[in-house]
C-alpha cells in the first residue's frame, strides 16, 4: 500500500469528477467528491478486476447505492480504463450512458441506484447469489448517510448481518449533510457505528480522507460478522469552496468556478 | 390445446401444486432460487426450505425482497418472489419497477391471493389494482392464472423469460379449463368456445363463471382466455370484436388499468358494443368468497345480465 499513490489517485479522481460535472455546467458534487479517497483505496488496492473484461463472473462489485456518486464512480473506471477519460464529458448529455445516477448500462457499473435505499437490497442480492453460486468474489457497497433515512436500508442491513453474508462490505459515507441541510438537522442518526454494530454487523469509523485507515478497514480479515466501515467524511471534501457551502448537494456555480477547482486539485497533486 | 372444462372443481389446491412445482423447478435448475417473506407456509413451499439453500426467507420485507431478488438477478441467478398479492405489488412497487425492470434484472413474481380470492383477510389484503400496475412496468408479462396446467406452465417457464413477469393465482382449488400439461404462448390467447354474437373476455377466477354464463345465454358466445393479459392477443381480440360485434370483459380486478383497460384498448376504432363484469373502482372488504362475488357482481349470472344489455 502506497500511502502517497492513493491520495494522487484521489485527487485525480476528483479532477475526473469535477471535469464531467463541468462539461454540464451542474451536478451532485457534493456526495461525489467526498467518497474519491474510498474510492482510490478500492480501485488501486483492494477490488479484483479487469477493465478489458468487465464481465468477468470473478471480478469484484461495486454498488453504489448512493446514486447521485455517478460522476466520481464514472471518474474512477475510466481512469482505470473501463472507457476513454473523454466520455466524461458526455455526463447528462443527451444518449449518454453516464447519467447524473450510476446505471449498469455502462460497463463497469454493478447495480442501477439512483432511488435511494434501492442499492442496498440489490448488492445484498448480489452478495447472495454468490453465495450460493460458490463464486469468490467481494461486493462493496457504498450507501450515503442521508440515503439511510430510508428503510429498505435497514432491512437490507439486518438481512446482511442475519444471512452472514461476510462478502458483502457496507461503506457508510457519514458526510453530515443531505439534500435539505446537515443530517442531524432533518433527521438525527445518532452513533452509525454503535447501530450498525447493535445489527450485527462489525463496525469500524474511518477518517474518510485517511487512505491508510481506509485501507486498513477494508483489508482487515473478517470473521463471522459482516465489515460495515463508517467514513468520518466531509461533503465535497478535497475542494474547499464546496466544502464550506451549505448545500453542495448539488450545485450549479458560475461557469468558471470549476477552473478555479480545477487549479485548486491540480496544485494539490502538484505539491503531493 | 385441449380444453378440458366440466365446471367442476379440481381436486388439487393451487397451494399444494406451487409447493411441488417449484420444488421440481428447484432441483431442475441450480440458478433457480425462491424467496418468500414470512409467507412460505402459505405459498405452499414451507415444506420444501429444509431440501436446498436457494429458498429463501427474506422476512417481512418485501421492499427488500424484491430488490435481493433484482441483485440475485444481476449476479447471474433465475428468481422468484412470492407474497399476498398486494404485498407483492404496491408494498414493493418501485423496487421491481426500477431493482429489476429499469435495470434489466428479470425476476418473476407469484402473487397469491388476487382480488376477492382474500377473502377472510379483507380489504387491507384484497388487491384490484395490482395488474395495473405491472401494466404500467414496459416490457411486463402478467399472466391472471385461470387453472392448474396455466400455473405449472408459467412458474416453470417464466424462469426463462426476460423482464418482470408477474402471475396472480389464488391458494385454493380451481376449475380446470385446460388438460394436463398444456403449453401456452405469451401474448397468445386462447379460444375456449367459439361463437358470433358475442365475446366474453375472461381471466382468472373469471374464466370459470363466463363459461357458466356462455352456457346460460341463449345467443351464440365466443369466451377467449387471453392467458397473458400483458402481451395482449390485440389481433384476437380484433377479430373477434369485430366479428361478433359485443365485448365483454370479465376479470377480478379494478374496471381501471387491467383487463377492461386492456381489452377496450385493443378495440378502439373497432365498431362494437362493450361492456364488463370488473370491480366499480372501488376498495375491498371482508368475507367469505361466494358472498364477495355477490357484493362485487363477479358472477355468471351478471355477466349474463351485461351480455344481455349490450
Amino acid at each position: 500500500m502506497d500511502k502517497l499513490e492513493l491520495q494522487k489517485f484521489a485527487t485525480k479522481i476528483r479532477i475526473g469528477t469535477v471535469e464531467a460535472i463541468k462539461s454540464r455546467g451542474f451536478g451532485h458534487i457534493g456526495g461525489a467528491l467526498s467518497i474519491c479517497d474510498t474510492l482510490s483505496v478500492l480501485y488501486k488496492e483492494v477490488m479484483k478486476y479487469d477493465p478489458k473484461k468487465p464481465d468477468w463472473t470473478d471480478r469484484d462489485k461495486l454498488v453504489c447505492s448512493k446514486g447521485h456518486a455517478g460522476p466520481a464512480i464514472y471518474s474512477v473506471l475510466a481512469l482505470c480504463g473501463f472507457f476513454p477519460y473523454e466520455e466524461l464529458k458526455t455526463l447528462n448529455q443527451p444518449g449518454t450512458k453516464l447519467p447524473s445516477h450510476c446505471d449498469k448500462r455502462l460497463p463497469g457499473i454493478d447495480a442501477t441506484t439512483g432511488s435511494l435505499g434501492q442499492g442496498t437490497s440489490q448488492a445484498v442480492g448480489i452478495a447472495l447469489g454468490d453465495k450460493l453460486q460458490g463464486r469468490d468474489r467481494k461486493t462493496y457497497l457504498i450507501v450515503g448517510d442521508g440515503e439511510l433515512n430510508e428503510g429498505q436500508c435497514w432491512e437490507a442491513a439486518m438481512f446482511t448481518a442475519g444471512k452472514q453474508l461476510t462478502n458483502l462490505i457496507w461503506i457508510i459515507d457519514w458526510n453530515k449533510k443531505q439534500l435539505d441541510g446537515t443530517t442531524s438537522e432533518i433527521l438525527e442518526p445518532f452513533n452509525f457505528e454503535d447501530k450498525f454494530n447493535a445489527f450485527g454487523f462489525d463496525a469500524i469509523t474511518v477518517k474518510g480522507n485517511d487512505v491508510e485507515a481506509i485501507y486498513n478497514a477494508l483489508t482487515k480479515p473478517i470473521e463471522d460478522r459482516p465489515r460495515a466501515i463508517v467514513l468520518d467524511n466531509i461533503k465535497g471534501s478535497g475542494v474547499k469552496e464546496v466544502e464550506e457551502t451549505v448545500l453542495n448537494h448539488s450545485m450549479q456555480p458560475d461557469p468558471e468556478k470549476f477552473d478555479v477547482w480545477l487549479d485548486e486539485l491540480k496544485s494539490q497533486l502538484g505539491g503531493m | 390445446m385441449d380444453i378440458v372444462y366440466t365446471g367442476e372443481q379440481d381436486s388439487r389446491a393451487y397451494k399444494s401444486v406451487i409447493g411441488e412445482t417449484v420444488d421440481e423447478i428447484i432441483q431442475s435448475d441450480e440458478k433457480t432460487c425462491w424467496l418468500d417473506a414470512d409467507l412460505s407456509n402459505c405459498s405452499g413451499t414451507g415444506g420444501n426450505y429444509s431440501k436446498s439453500d436457494r429458498y429463501i426467507n427474506c422476512g417481512i420485507a418485501e421492499g427488500n425482497m424484491a430488490g435481493i431478488a433484482a441483485g440475485l438477478s444481476a449476479s447471474g441467478m433465475k428468481p422468484y418472489m412470492h407474497s399476498f398479492a398486494p404485498f407483492a405489488s404496491r408494498r414493493c412497487f418501485d423496487q421491481v419497477f426500477l431493482s429489476a425492470g429499469y435495470a434489466k434484472n428479470p425476476i418473476t413474481v407469484v402473487a397469491t391471493d388476487p382480488g376477492i380470492t382474500a377473502a377472510f383477510n379483507g380489504g387491507t389484503h384484497m388487491p384490484f389494482e395490482d395488474v395495473a400496475l405491472y401494466r404500467e412496468i414496459p416490457d411486463s408479462i402478467i399472466c391472471d392464472c385461470t387453472d392448474v396446467p396455466m400455473l405449472q406452465y408459467f412458474l416453470k417457464n417464466a424462469k426463462d423469460m426476460p423482464g418482470v413477469k408477474y402471475i396472480r393465482v389464488g391458494r385454493k382449488a380451481s376449475y380446470q379449463v385446460y388438460a394436463d400439461d398444456s403449453e401456452f404462448q405469451v401474448g397468445r390467447g386462447n379460444v375456449l368456445r367459439d361463437g358470433d354474437d358475442v365475446v366474453i373476455i375472461a381471466s382468472g377466477i373469471m374464466v370459470h363463471e363466463a363459461l357458466q354464463a356462455a352456457n346460460k345465454l341463449d345467443m351464440s358466445v365466443a369466451v377467449i382466455d387471453p392467458f397473458t393479459i400483458k402481451p395482449l392477443d390485440v389481433d384476437l381480440i380484433r377479430e373477434y370484436a369485430k366479428k361478433c360485434g359485443h365485448v365483454v370483459v370479465a376479470e377480478n380486478h379494478n374496471r381501471i388499468g387491467g383487463l377492461t383497460s386492456a381489452v377496450s384498448e385493443a378495440i378502439v376504432g373497432i365498431p362494437c358494443k362493450f361492456g364488463y363484469v370488473a370491480i366499480e373502482d372501488e376498495y375491498g372488504e371482508v368475507g367469505p368468497l361466494d358472498y364477495l362475488r355477490e357484493r362485487y357482481d363477479l358472477t355468471d349470472e351478471h355477466i349474463v345480465k351485461v351480455c344481455e344489455s349490450l
